[in-house]
């Protein structure tokens, strides 16, 4: 599988994982899959880099992890949003869309 | 509750199950992993393979996890702490009480904890410490204990023992008159603390010299030169640490002496402090019962089978006469060297780390009391957190987070309060306290601090922390909106806390109340003498080969004695064996001649040997007959004086004693020709002795250095102490002066340990009202604050100020009453560890507990009568309106 060379922006990831919890509760794996999907394959998240951010954001309260039987009867890990997350994702799609806007008017200005 | 502590606690300690857990999700991502792959066709060691490379190496993944969540619960710390400080500085006055009453509390625990830890704790500073034993013999026949050994003992217990590996004599002198020596050779005659020991004891205690050697057996033989050892204090202050010392001679007492060798700086006998020089006590010189011994035990040997031991080598001497072994029923004394050393200070020491430890809860409680009205007025605050999601473990962890900074602060100001504190109380320390050099601060008192502060922590943090922290967030965010008149509930922690402290305080003050009665009680005590600080005293020392010429020797005292008395303003001048209260004078068996038992050892008296006048200058009153002269002693007539006690003893009358006959052997008959007064010589707080005055020439002991008294209202003073030297020197000027204190010295010094724990216990008891009357006044100036809009209403309504004020102040001395109750009952049950401490009263004394639960009684009523005056100047419009 060829890696996109595509760099995350700083604090990116983070907006990118709670989005992929948005609609459902997903393990590891999942959460990769379902970023690469919603980017259109554009990412491709590490488990080195998706994992510590995982556990940081379970230690803020952002997310919850259960486990449970995955589709094919394995025990996974899966990660939930709650409503601080949710809360935290809110924030964290205006900040973007401000950035967006501003780096937007920024490259157009001569 | 206890699930809240746990929560609290797992983030610090869960984290092998964190790593347990992250190992199960790493190898359940590579299972689905696998999974998705083998779906896709592949075999499953190409899948796992490729499983692998995409995780891309579990170890690192897994250190980047645990750095991830290091950093967050480091982070979330540094966050906690930021916010907690600000909170403390925001609230200064808060904080600056909060501090300082624990850093009271933790500094007198520390400093009280140091003299426990270098008095108790600490081992002797020698190897294998637990081996090391005093030997002494008991003579219940006749009522003496611990005495010395004499050179029968030694040869047999060292020739013939099974449990000791060696035993050696050492001599120190006795009470008042301490061995010491005169040395010349180089510079200014000076007069050296000295100690005397048999080649065994360095080598029992594994003292190795710093320079030169030990003393050995050869040191003994008769015709081998005569050697010394100098200490390590010594050898600085007198010979500049000059490594050539070895071999030089020096004089001690006229006989010239080669120094053989320089004990190490670390090096302490026992508790002697300021010892100079070591001589050999060969075994030849051994004269009578004098000499104390130490010996090491055999590795595995108890101290039991030790007394078995010399109890079975005690009939094998051959020289002591078999009726008085018989009589005096000898039985071995044998008790750990470091017990020996401490004596019964114990009791003293553990009364007060009990009293300061009580001290430490109330300020704790004190503290608690504070933090819960602090955390009220943050209810609102918190109830939001919790509304917001902030778990209860969160919110009780910031919360016990600041209480933990406040004790942090409190224990590193009270450090140093100890530090400060140490410095007074070693100071002021009664003299006979044992091991005083060993007190300091070190690790075991810094571990005990840490311990200490981080238990108060938890017990003043974990009261608000526990209140606060959980459930119920709607009615408290409601409740603190306004301030309704306060239920029950709310106040009822804080109740609790200080009816725990005016418990805590009436305990205190009931214990420092019974020492100060038992000071008054010892106080009232006549001691026998009238006006002790106005006499001074001082020894002199002449040397040794003097004694040979006893003629010449009394001659010198005799003139001594003509040119102190000459000094202007001394009414009396005498000079004797020892001073009362001293602790110098011996206790002999004392022959009656109407009253012989056959068959019966004659019981051991209290002796002195003294000169004429010896009674005037002490103040002890004459009962019947008269005073020693020099006739009597120039004449050596056989003469004696005896206390009043022993007169009543034998003959009912004192004056009927008047002409009969006494002595200290069957041969050698005395006539009483004087009664005196009754002195307590074995301190305030023991019966006076029944004691015997021989005249001074009796013994050949004392005059070589006897203890000069005169009688002087400037006693004390450097500049009598100046005309009393250059008169002593007038006789001889090579003549040294020790020892030198008042009588009122040896008094004082005979109930320091009383006044000691009188004082500490005071100050503890002082600080335990304070902080007890001041959490009081705190809580009903509080409940008064929370209740001015009820008050206001109470007033609008027509309530007088005179109910007001009783409401208030019911509700403080109702508090009060209930604390004092559990005091009493709390004190009853502990002020019988008090009772070894007690003179002349019960440790359940009515009148003391009574004063001191008036007092304290009286002291709420004032902390609660000025918040409750407060109260009732409220303006009821101005109270409606508040808030």
């Amino acid at each position: 599988m060829a890696q996109k060379r595509t760099d995350l922006l700083r604090g990116t990831l983070d907006l990118l994982v709670l989005k992929a919890l948005s609609l459902e509760p997903l393990h590891g794996v999942g959460i990769s899959r379902r970023i690469t999907q919603i980017t259109k394959e554009a990412f491709q998240v590490s488990f080195g880099s998706l994992f510590p951010v995982l556990h940081r954001m379970e230690e803020s309260g952002w997310v919850e992890a259960e486990w449970r039987s995955s589709d094919n009867n394995r025990r996974a890990k899966y990660y939930r949003l709650t409503s601080a997350g949710r809360a935290q994702l809110k924030d964290e799609e205006r900040q973007w869309n401000q950035v967006v806007k501003i780096m937007a008017a920024a490259v157009q200005s001569t | 509750m206890a699930k809240r502590i746990l929560s609290l606690f797992r983030n610090l300690f869960r984290k092998r199950v964190i790593e347990s857990a992250l190992d199960d999700e790493l190898r359940s991502t590579l299972e689905v992993l696998m999974q998705e792959k083998m779906e896709q066709g592949l075999s499953q060691a190409v899948a796992r393979r490729e499983a692998l490379i995409e995780i891309g190496g579990i170890e690192q993944v897994k250190e980047g996890v645990r750095a991830a969540r290091a950093g967050h619960f480091v982070e979330a710390l540094a966050r906690d702490i930021r916010y907690a400080l600000r909170r403390l500085r925001r609230n200064l006055s808060f904080t600056a009480v909060a501090v300082l009453t624990l850093a009271l509390g933790i500094g007198g625990t520390t400093a009280i904890f140091s003299v426990v830890n270098g008095v108790l704790i600490q081992p002797l500073p020698y190897s294998h410490p637990a081996r090391l034993v005093e030997v002494g013999l008991d003579l219940p026949g006749i009522k003496q204990f611990n005495w010395p050994l004499s050179r029968a003992e030694y040869v047999t217990f060292r020739e013939q023992s099974r449990t000791f590996e060696d035993i050696g004599l050492y001599y120190t002198g006795f009470g008042g008159n301490l061995y010491s020596a005169n040395v010349t050779g180089f510079g200014r005659p000076e007069h050296v603390p000295a100690l005397g020991v048999t080649d065994g004891v360095l080598a029992i205690l594994e003292v190795t010299p710093l320079l030169g050697r030990s003393f050995t057996r050869a040191d003994d033989e008769p015709g081998s030169p005569d050697t010394v050892m100098i200490t390590y204090g010594y050898w600085r202050s007198e010979f500049g640490s000059d490594h050539s010392v070895i071999g030089k001679t020096i004089d001690i007492d006229g006989k010239p002496s080669t120094i053989i060798g320089v004990l190490p700086q670390r090096f302490r006998f026992l508790d002697m402090t300021d010892l100079g020089i070591l001589l050999p006590l060969s075994t030849q010189s051994l004269r009578g019962y004098n000499y104390f011994a130490v010996a090491r035990l055999k590795p595995g040997t108890t101290p039991a089978e030790a007394i078995a031991d010399v109890a079975r080598m005690i009939p094998m001497e051959l020289d002591r006469p078999v009726e008085f072994f018989k009589e005096a029923r000898v039985t071995p004394n044998i008790e750990p060297l470091k017990q020996y050393i401490i004596g019964d200070i114990g009791g003293v020491l553990w009364v007060l780390m009990g009293g300061i430890g009580l001290v430490l809860l109330i300020a704790c409680a004190n503290v608690a009391s504070l933090l819960l009205v602090r955390v009220e007025g943050r209810q609102q605050e918190l109830a939001i957190r919790a509304a917001l999601g902030g778990s209860p473990g969160r919110i009780a962890g910031s919360l016990l987070l600041e209480s933990f900074l406040l004790a942090v602060i409190g224990g590193a100001l009270g450090l140093l309060f100890a530090y400060g504190g140490l410095r007074a109380l070693v100071a002021f320390a009664p003299s006979d306290l044992p091991r005083l050099n060993d007190i300091r601060i070190d690790g075991l008192v810094l571990l005990f601090t840490l311990g200490v502060t981080i238990g108060s922590g938890l017990l003043f943090g974990a009261m608000p922390a526990f209140k606060y922290a959980g459930g119920g967030a709607g009615t408290r965010l409601r409740e603190a909106g306004r301030s309704v008149s306060a239920s029950r509930k709310r106040h009822r922690a804080r109740n609790v806390l200080v009816v725990i402290q005016v418990g805590l305080a009436l305990v205190l003050l009931v214990s420092s109340g019974l020492m100060i009665r038992t000071f008054q009680a010892l106080t009232h005590v006549q001691p026998g003498f009238t006006a002790p600080a106005e006499v001074e005293t001082f020894h002199v020392h002449f040397p040794p080969e003097m004694i040979k010429d006893p003629e010449r020797l009394l001659r010198m005292d005799h003139a001594i004695l003509d040119n102190i008395a000459a000094i202007p303003g001394v009414s009396s001048a005498d000079f004797s064996g020892a001073v009362p209260m001293d602790t110098g004078a011996e206790s002999d068996p004392v022959l009656v001649k109407d009253h012989m038992l056959q068959g019966q050892l004659p019981p051991a008296r209290r002796c002195f040997w003294v000169s004429p006048s010896f009674f005037e200058t002490m103040g002890i009153p004459l009962v019947a007959g008269r005073d020693l002269t020099w006739s009597d002693i120039m004449n050596k007539r056989p003469v004696a004086i005896v206390s009043e006690n022993l007169a009543r003893e034998y003959w009912r009358n004192p004056s009927d004693a008047l002409g009969k006959e006494i002595g200290g052997s069957p041969k050698d008959w005395r006539q009483i020709v004087g009664v005196v007064g009754n002195v307590h010589d074995d301190g305030t707080s023991q019966e006076a002795p029944a004691t015997v005055y021989w005249p001074i020439t009796d013994s050949d002991g004392f005059l070589d250095s006897p203890a000069f008294a005169l009688r002087n209202t400037h006693a004390g003073t450097e500049s009598l102490m100046n005309e009393v030297r250059r008169a002593v020197w007038s006789v001889d000027s090579n003549l040294p002066l020790y020892q030198v204190h008042t009588l009122d010295y040896y008094y004082s010094k005979s109930m320091a340990r009383t006044s000691f724990t009188l004082v500490m216990l005071a100050l503890a008891g002082g600080m335990a009202l304070l902080l007890g009357i001041v959490g009081l006044y705190g809580v009903i100036a509080y409940s008064v604050s929370q209740r001015t809009h009820e008050i206001g209403i109470r007033m609008a309504l027509g309530a007088q100020k005179r109910d007001v004020l009783n409401l208030v102040v019911k509700g403080g001395m109702c508090l009060t009453v209930i604390g004092v109750g559990v005091g009493v009952a709390g004190a009853l049950a502990l002020t019988r560890f008090l009772s070894s401490l007690l003179y002349g009263v019960k440790p359940t004394d009515p009148l003391t507990f009574a004063v001191v639960s008036l007092v304290l009684t009286g002291v709420a009523l004032l902390a609660c009568y000025v918040p409750a005056r407060r109260a009732t100047k409220a303006d009821p419009i101005v109270a409606l309106r508040y808030e």
